[in-house]
């Protein structure tokens, strides 16, 4: 379908333009003026170039950082978009169970991001938590605090448990506006299972799942809040972050110049993935078209 | 036989997910002193003194109200902005369109710690800090983005001979869009009010920063009051429990809609 072309649409874009260039250009510009410069204090600043983005570039605890960040946000995305196009397929398609499903799976979406790290904290405490108390019965000895291994089991716990239901709920309108008659058809040509979710229902939902992958792999690569309740980057280093890194610089230690250096590539990683993610999951749906 | 296996693969998940749920609403029935005391799978000696603390302590429950204020404002703005922007993208070609749909999309990629400071000091210049405003508008920074994008979707399914019959028709384009439009994708509006709604209120990074005292969220009190009191478990799972309430009450009443929209679009 050919759209209209009309430039007097900016007059129907121009409010989201504005109200979101209010809180989004300022900051930036500021952002990048402090990249740029030594702060002292109010009115002692000296510029220093390049500087902070040299000294950010090859710090290697930041290295570390982003490795841990990628091996994060890769589970993230291996486990949380099969887990929640499953469920979707498993979910009822009328009657009650419709409603009560969105309901359920809706709930862990709602929570605020630091409580989720709170119920975690209660959920896995060996004295008062239901799943650390049950784990030590088994007599395996668990501990999120001390273990670097059991901290990123219980984040990965958390996080697939926090956001699964996202994919799922995306998954599920995908799969709901393909039309019945598809399915009649693949039935009558005999096809199995498999080939009905591949060839019919996985290209139809494309475009819920860009949606799903790209949120998920911001988010993830984002996520602060909840294992910073959970673990506080510990033990040791091992589920420091970037933001939590980040977080240390900026407000433990004060160092404004290399924390919006820091952010500013930070945000380059997460824009240039995305939009990779973004171009690629495109361009499979042409072929799809096609064939 | 096999659809049997998968309801009860089904039940199984959504039963591991109420549990975490389940588990401090448990903690929340309790008095500290219960829950630390002795290890039980349900409250033997049920009290409700936590949630009657927080109802009647007005440092706990205006931040509830607080809340509950800026997520409205927030979802508000950001449905009426963008559902004349994401008319524009589904129906015209025009410059930049591309770029700037893409543009918006990169507001929710900036990590917030170090923009928090120009944040505040963006907001400080224009008196907003502390009102509930500046939280609404802070918010529309991610959540106008996700609105244009996901009404966009349902837009695009409408056919557009619809558009032109109307314009024959006569109605100018303010009138068809209220009149006409807007109804036929009213399920794709429940879902984005869901959406706007559940990200304003589960985020505390800008809230925080730009609030005092007079609007200052319940998820912040929560980390506050816990602090200077000392671990109470039981309040604090009550305070928790009740963080999920507001949002619960949402999809219940918008449950129809919702499973309608999600449907009929592809969000």
């Amino acid at each position: 379908m050919d759209k209209w072309e009309d430039n007097k649409a900016w007059f129907l874009v121009l409010p989201v333009f504005v109200i979101v260039a209010f809180s989004a250009i300022i900051p930036l510009m500021t952002v990048v003026n402090y990249s740029l410069q030594d702060i002292w204090g109010p009115g002692q600043r000296v510029f220093v170039g390049a500087e902070w983005f040299k000294e950010t570039l090859s710090d290697h605890r930041l290295h570390d950082a982003l490795w841990r960040q990628f091996l994060f946000s890769g589970m993230v995305l291996l486990i949380e978009i099969p887990l929640g196009i499953m469920i979707a397929l498993a979910m009822p398609k009328r009657g009650w169970g419709v409603s009560a499903s969105l309901v359920t799976l809706a709930l862990p979406l709602l929570i605020p991001w630091n409580v989720i790290g709170t119920i975690w904290i209660i959920f896995t405490r060996p004295d008062i938590g239901l799943f650390g108390a049950a784990i030590n019965g088994l007599n395996i000895t668990f501990d999120h605090t001390s273990s670097p291994l059991d901290a990123w089991i219980t984040l990965m716990f958390m996080e697939v448990w926090h956001w699964t239901p996202l994919v799922a709920l995306l998954a599920y309108s995908g799969l709901r506006a393909i039309p019945e008659a598809y399915f009649q058809a693949a039935k009558i040509d005999g096809a199995s299972a498999w080939a009905t979710f591949r060839y019919i229902q996985l290209p139809k939902m494309r475009g819920v799942l860009t949606i799903a992958i790209l949120l998920r792999f911001m988010d993830s690569f984002l996520i602060y809040a909840e294992p910073f309740v959970l673990t506080g980057g510990g033990p040791g280093n091992s589920t420091t972050f970037l933001s939590i890194y980040l977080v240390k610089i900026a407000v433990g230690q004060f160092d404004l110049g290399p924390a919006a250096a820091f952010s500013l590539i930070y945000f380059v990683i997460i824009l240039l993935f995305s939009w990779l993610f973004y171009q690629a999951l495109q361009n499979v749906g042409k072929g799809e078209k096609n064939g | 036989m096999k659809i049997r296996k998968r309801t009860f693969g089904l039940a199984l998940y959504f039963g591991l997910l109420l549990l975490p749920i389940y588990w401090m609403l448990n903690m929340s029935l309790r008095t500290n002193a219960d829950i630390l005391g002795v290890f039980s799978l349900y409250p033997t000696d049920i009290t409700f003194g936590n949630y009657i603390k927080i109802f009647t302590d007005k440092s706990w429950y205006s931040g509830y109200i607080n809340s509950i204020i800026y997520v409205s404002m927030n979802t508000a703005i950001s449905l009426s902005v963008a559902l004349p922007a994401a008319y524009a993208f589904s129906r015209y070609r025009f410059l930049g369109d591309k770029h700037l749909f893409f543009w918006l999309l990169t507001n929710r990629m900036a990590p917030a710690a170090v923009f928090l400071l120009p944040f505040f000091q963006l907001y400080s210049t224009f008196g907003l800090i502390d009102t509930h405003i500046a939280v609404a508008l802070a918010h529309c920074l991610f959540n106008v983005p996700l609105a244009v994008w996901i009404l966009e979707g349902f837009m695009s399914g409408i056919p557009r001979e619809i558009d032109e019959t109307a314009f024959i028709d006569g109605f100018g384009f303010p009138s068809f869009f209220i009149i006409i439009f807007i109804p036929l994708i009213r399920a794709g509006v429940g879902v984005t009010a869901f959406f706007c709604f559940m990200f304003s209120w589960v985020e505390l990074l800008f809230a925080r920063t730009l609030t005092v005292t007079d609007a200052k969220p319940i998820a912040a009190i929560m980390t506050r009051t816990v602090s200077a009191t000392g671990l109470d478990w039981g309040l604090l799972s009550a305070a928790g429990i009740l963080t999920i309430v507001p949002g619960a009450l949402v999809i219940w009443f918008v449950r129809n809609h919702l499973a309608k929209g999600f449907a009929m679009g592809r969000v």
